[in-house]
Parts: structure tokens; C-alpha cells; sequence
């Protein structure tokens, strides 16, 4: 479904992104953890399309189709969901506009009519049961004075809505509570298919109990330098980044 | 060349139309009226116009529009059909049509009843009831110090007056479309209304100005606002005019006790546009607010000039005002307070938003406050920035296209002004005209 070679990014003269090789298909979640700074986010946000970066170097392909031509809204509408790490406030416009105007905007681009008020409610009644968000919260101004978990639980039923085929989540545990990360991994559970595949970041093992990766990837300093099965997690969690750390200088 | 010189042109025709004018006059000449005009003029021969050395048009510069030649008051014949293709919103209300400064009574309507409020011409008010007009006509808007309220001052004759009479409440809206009719040839027009609103009354009126046509136009108008003790009134203004057209109001509003007066001023389109509302809060536990939107591009010029004074105690003044610049076009927001010494526990609040889209656009704000009081409430703010990339980037990535997502910034932006409009028809079709805008 996805393949990175050799994705290499910089912003300025910054290098942050050095030769990123990962392959992922249709039906597999892998986890991507690493230090602070290590590049996670920056992945996050060029395959997402954020024109912030340059790409230096590699190539992306999604679906068969050059990911890196795309313009971000086309990147969405082709079926690629980022859940933000820092979830933006955008004032004056509601969840529930900017999701219809989102939805039907992807709808025009895949060739299908646009939902009409009644078909739009009914389906985010239904997600909004399933990431257990109310109501009055989608008809506030997007994420404007949301708690930190408020947007992260928006992120979980903006994806919910919008069944993207591969989801990107950038840190969507941190900042939950113990029963909002059980939700938020339900959210991600119930997308999971054949058809689907899942990009988990996170710092912590906790969210991979609920959410079990098929692989787990280790960025460091711009590069994956391990990948393994979802016991890899654990041995983290336990031993922290050094011993990686120390294998990729003896290198 | 001299300043002086430089008015020269523009300036000569008007000292010499108003030679003519006067020769039609007769007997009118010796009303107390036309002494006010007389006065006013000799204000605008002293006074000339302004140039870019004057403090309060440093950024607004008149000498393009001084060297056009205008027609003034141009006959014109502009049908019930011409309107169509304007698109005005339709308002159950009264409603006065005024082409290139002449009243048209076949396209207007006035539907309020005569015992809640007289809506006349000025013209008429001033054959009819010359002695009520002369007690407020001139006598809050200040032709000896602005050039512009002088010229009006002394050519005023069209527009209108409404007197609404104490303890009434006048359900219709109100509104004086100006047309400038700039189809066959440059056309100027000077509109002068009073609203003189009694004890304890309430009303509301809205200005539209548009121009039909691609040749220059120029308007001048001054209006007077007279709001007696717990008088209470909406007051609208809204600019669609023409790349060509130059405008330059002036709103003068005068509130006694306990009065409450309510405005916003939103320019869609307009080539050269100079607002003034000065607000005298001549009375205590007084309420103004001024809102405002202006929204120009291409090569357009937007400026505001608010000015709030706070002569007695425990009023409230509020202010916002929000603009959205793209192209080359420049905007300009000045705003006063004063709040002077007797005038303790005064609330004044003051803030101005703008976005500016291109990098070739310009905004100038200035905030001034000159404060006597000891016991009062002021703030200020002034932002100036561009549109939040996070957010467009963000909107993107849920698959909203660029030009999609900078609308909705944009709209998000200006909807709590929009907002403010509290006539419905009025509002839902500025909501067209700036969606439209947006659009393209
Ligand atoms: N806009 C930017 N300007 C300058 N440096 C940047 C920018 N964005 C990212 N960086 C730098 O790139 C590096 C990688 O950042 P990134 O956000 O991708 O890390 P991360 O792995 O997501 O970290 P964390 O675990 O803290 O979220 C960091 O050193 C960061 O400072
Ligand atoms: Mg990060």
C-alpha cells in the first residue's frame, strides 16, 4: 500500500529526514517510536503533504500512485489520515462544518455525490457513539479551547468519519486518561481491515496493548535503525533508547 | 506646486457652482439655512482640501480624486430593471432610493406609519418644516474643521430626514440606497441626512451606497445622528461601490443620557473610501457600539476613522472593527478615545483585526487614546497578520482544497462582525456578496 525508499527531508539546511526505507500493506499497524527530535513527526507531516519540508531525496508511492506529486488535499481524498500531534484551534469554523465540507469535498474528488444534511447526521451520530464525543462539542469552533484529550478524541472521530485506508497518528495517546485511550484505540480497532493499514507513533507501550502492532520501528537521528516484531516495544519500554543508541554508533 | 494650487481645479468649480446656485435661490438665500451654507462654504475656500501634510489623511490621499472632473447631480434614468442586476437584498421596510443625489419616489417606498415616525426628503423638510431642521441641521457635524463636511454642508439640499417622535418604536427597518449612476460620464453627489431620533424612541436605518457603470464617481455625505435621552438606534452602512468610485462620509453621531447607539460600517468593494463616525457621548450611562469590516483588493483604498468622546460619566464605548487585505490594496484604521475629565467610570473598548493575503497590501493602524479621567476602564489592540498556515495546512489534510480552506479562514474571520448585522435581509446578502468575493 505504502512504500518509502530512501525518503530524505530537510527543512532550511536542517537534514532531519535521512533515507527512511519502510513498507507497509494493506491490513498490518506498525508502530514507529524513537527519542524526542528523532524525525517522527517530520515523517508524519511529509507524507501528509505539509510544504514546510523539502524532499530532498527517495520516493514515496501509495497505492502505485507518486504520493510526493500530490497536493495535501489529494493526498486525503486518495485515503491518508494524519491525526496531529498538536491538533490546530481554528476559530470561527465548527467540527461539524468543516468535517461536511471536508467529507464532501473528498466525496467530489472519488466521483461520488455529496451527502446530503440527513445522511451527514446519521453517520456522525453513529462515530460520535463510538469515540463517545458529544455533541456540543462538535458544534464549538474546531479544537478552540478543547482540553488536550477533547482533541485528541476529535482527531480518533474526525478519522472515524472521514475511513481513510491509511491512518497516520502522531502521538494520539499522550495526554489521555486511561479510559479515553481505550476509546481512542477502539476508534482505531474498529477501522482495522484487509483493506486498511495503520501508522502508529507513540512513546509508550500502553497504547500498543490495546492497539497490537504487526511491527514495531525504532527512528533514530533520521533513520529507522531497528525494526521488529511487537515484542520490540517492550524491550524498550524496559531498556529505554541507549542500547540502540550505542549499536547505531558501533556501526 | 502649492497645496492650494493643487486644489485648484476641483476647488474653483465648486466656489463657482456655488455662485450659481445661489443666483437660483432668490429669496431662499436669506433663510437660516443657506447663512449655514454660506458659512460652510467660506469653511471649505479656508480650509481647502486636505493633502498627505494633514494628520488626519496622511495615509488617505485626495489628489487623484481632485484632479477628476465630475458631474454633479447628473440627471440620469435608472429604471426599476437597472436595479435588478444590483441584486439588493428585499427589505420588508422603507425604503429610499436616491440616483446620483436626486430622490426617486417611483422607486422607493416608505410603509411605517406617519405617527411613528416622518420620513421626508431634505429638500422637503427644508420648504416644510425649515425651523425643526435648522435646530439640529449643521449643528453637530463640524464644517469648520474638515473640509469635506464644509463642501457638503454648503451644497446640502438632498437627502433625508426622519424625526421619530418620543416614546416610539419603529418597527421597519429603514433604508437609503445611493445610487451613483456612473454609466455615460463621471458623476459626483453630496447626500446630507439628519436622524433625530426623541426621548425614549428607537429606530433603525441603513445606508447602502453602490454605483451602477464604469466611469469615476465620487461621493460626499454627511449624516447627522441626534439620539435624545434613552433614544436607541441601529445605524448601518454598507459600501459596494465601484473600482472607480471615491466616498467620503462622514457619520456624526450626538448622544444624550442614557441613549444607545448601535453601528456597523462594512465596505465590500469600493476604489477609494474614507469613513469617518465621530460619536459624542454627550450624556451619562450612555452605550456606543461600532463595528466594522472592510475587505478590499485589487488596488482599493479602505480607510476608518473612528472617534469616540467620552464627556460624561459612566458610558460604555466598544469598538471592533476587522479587515482582510489581498492584492495591492491598502487599508487604513484610525481610531480615538478621548475620554474627557468629568467623565469617570467610563468603559471604552477598542481592537482592530486585520489578515492581509498578499504581501504587496498594506494596513496602517493607529490607536489613540488621550485620557483626563482618573477612574476609567480603556483598552486597545491592534493585530495585523496573515492567515494561519497551521490551519490551512491542517484544513488541507482533511482533504479541504487551498482555495476552500482560505475562504473558510477568511469567513470564520470576519463572521463575528457579520453577525452584528441585525437585520436579516440586510445581512444574509452581505453574506452572499462576501462568500462571492471569496470565491473567486
Ligand atoms: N519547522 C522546523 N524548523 C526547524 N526545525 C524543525 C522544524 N520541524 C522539526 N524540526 C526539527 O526536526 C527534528 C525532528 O523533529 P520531529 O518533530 O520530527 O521529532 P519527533 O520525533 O516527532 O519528536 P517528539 O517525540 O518530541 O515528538 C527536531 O530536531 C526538530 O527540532
Ligand atoms: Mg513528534
Amino acid at each position: 500500500m505504502l512504500t518509502i525508499s530512501n525518503l530524505q527531508a530537510s527543512i532550511g539546511s536542517k537534514e532531519i529526514l535521512k533515507g527512511i526505507n519502510l513498507d507497509v500493506k494493506a491490513g498490518e499497524v506498525h508502530a514507529i517510536m524513537g527519542p524526542n527530535g528523532s524525525g517522527k513527526s517530520t515523517l508524519a507531516s511529509v507524507l501528509s503533504g505539509r510544504e514546510d519540508y523539502d524532499v530532498t531525496g527517495g520516493s514515496v508511492t501509495f497505492e502505485g500512485k507518486d504520493l510526493l506529486e500530490m497536493a495535501p488535499e489529494e493526498r486525503a481524498a486518495e485515503g491518508i489520515f494524519l491525526a496531529f500531534q498538536y491538533p490546530v484551534e481554528i476559530p470561527g469554523v465548527s467540527t461539524t462544518n468543516f468535517l461536511k465540507t471536508a467529507m464532501n469535498e473528498i466525496r467530489k474528488y472519488r466521483g461520488q455525490d455529496p451527502l446530503d444534511a440527513v445522511q451527514f447526521l446519521k453517520l456522525m451520530k453513529e462515530k460520535m457513539k463510538l469515540v463517545n464525543i458529544d455533541q456540543s462539542l462538535l458544534s464549538r469552533s474546531l479544537n478552540e479551547g478543547f482540553s488536550g484529550g477533547e482533541k485528541k478524541r476529535n482527531e480518533i472521530f474526525q478519522m472515524a468519519m472521514l475511513e481513510p485506508k491509511l491512518a497516520i497518528l502522531d502521538e494520539t495517546d499522550s495526554g489521555l486518561d486511561i479510559d479515553a485511550l481505550r476509546i481512542v484505540a477502539e476508534g482505531v480497532n474498529q477501522l482495522r481491515s484487509p483493506e486498511r493499514a495503520t501508522i502508529v507513533v507513540t512513546h509508550y507501550q500502553r497504547l500498543l496493548d490495546y492497539i497490537v502492532p504487526d511491527y514495531v520501528h525504532v527512528l533514530y537521528k533520521g533513520r529507522i535503525v531497528k525494526s521488529g516484531p511487537k515484542e520490540l516495544a517492550f524491550e524498550l519500554e524496559e531498556k529505554g533508547y541507549d542500547w540502540i543508541k550505542a549499536e547505531v554508533e558501533t556501526v | 506646486m502649492t497645496p492650494s494650487n493643487q486644489n485648484n481645479d476641483l476647488k474653483a468649480k465648486l466656489l463657482a457652482d456655488f455662485r450659481s446656485l445661489e443666483e437660483r435661490l432668490n429669496g431662499a438665500s436669506k433663510t437660516a439655512l443657506h447663512q449655514t451654507r454660506r458659512e460652510a462654504l467660506h469653511q471649505f475656500d479656508r480650509l481647502g482640501f486636505p493633502t498627505i501634510k494633514h494628520e488626519e489623511w496622511k495615509y488617505t490621499n485626495v489628489s487623484s480624486l481632485i484632479k477628476e472632473v465630475f458631474e454633479f447631480n447628473a440627471a440620469s434614468q435608472v429604471t426599476a430593471d437597472d436595479l435588478v442586476q444590483l441584486e439588493s437584498s428585499r427589505l420588508e421596510g422603507n425604503v429610499l432610493y436616491f440616483v446620483n443625489g436626486r430622490y426617486q419616489p417611483e422607486l422607493s417606498k416608505i410603509v411605517s406609519p406617519a405617527e411613528q415616525l416622518t420620513i421626508t426628503t431634505l429638500d422637503e423638510a427644508i420648504k416644510n418644516t425649515p425651523d425643526l431642521l435648522a435646530q439640529y441641521f449643521a449643528q453637530y457635524a463640524d464644517y469648520r474643521q474638515d473640509a469635506f463636511t464644509a463642501l457638503n454642508t454648503a451644497f446640502a439640499q438632498e437627502g433625508v430626514f426622519i424625526h421619530v417622535p418620543a416614546n416610539t418604536t419603529v418597527e421597519a427597518p429603514t433604508i437609503l440606497r445611493f445610487l451613483s449612476d456612473a454609466r455615460a460620464v463621471n458623476v459626483a453627489s453630496q447626500p446630507r441626512n439628519l436622524f433625530v431620533v426623541e426621548k425614549n424612541a428607537e429606530v433603525k436605518v441603513a445606508e447602502s451606497f453602490r454605483t451602477l457603470g464604469d466611469q469615476a464617481s465620487f461621493t460626499n455625505v454627511v449624516t447627522e445622528i441626534v439620539l435624545a435621552e434613552d433614544a436607541r438606534m441601529e445605524y448601518y452602512k454598507v459600501q459596494n461601490e465601484s473600482d472607480m468610485a471615491y466616498h467620503i462620509g462622514t457619520t456624526q453621531v450626538d448622544q444624550k443620557d442614557r441613549s444607545y447607539f448601535y453601528s456597523a460600517t462594512v465596505t465590500l468593494d469600493g476604489g477609494f473610501i474614507r469613513n469617518n463616525l465621530n460619536i459624542a457621548l454627550d450624556g451619562s450611562e450612555c452605550e456606543a457600539h461600532m463595528y466594522g469590516l472592510y475587505f478590499p483588493n485589487g488596488r482599493q483604498h479602505i480607510d476608518n476613522h473612528t472617534l469616540v468622546d467620552h464627556r460624561q460619566p459612566n458610558s460604555h464605548s466598544n469598538e471592533l472593527y476587522k479587515g482582510i487585505l489581498e492584492d495591492r490594496s491598502t487599508g487604513v484604521f484610525n481610531g480615538k478615545i478621548f475620554v474627557r475629565q468629568a467623565a469617570q467610570k467610563t468603559n471604552a473598548y477598542q481592537s482592530c483585526k486585520n489578515v492581509v493575503l498578499s504581501n504587496d497590501a498594506t494596513m496602517n493602524t493607529k490607536p489613540q487614546l488621550e485620557i483626563f479621567a482618573d477612574d476609567v476602564k480603556c483598552s486597545h489592540g491592534t493585530t495585523t497578520g496573515k492567515l494561519n498556515e497551521e490551519a490551512l495546512f491542517y484544513m488541507r489534510s482533511r482533504g479541504i482544497p487551498k482555495d476552500e480552506a482560505q475562504s473558510l479562514l477568511m469567513y470564520a474571520f470576519a463572521e463575528d462582525v457579520i453577525a452584528k448585522i441585525k437585520i436579516d435581509p440586510l445581512r444574509e446578502q452581505i453574506e452572499r456578496r462576501i462568500q462571492a468575493k471569496l470565491a473567486r
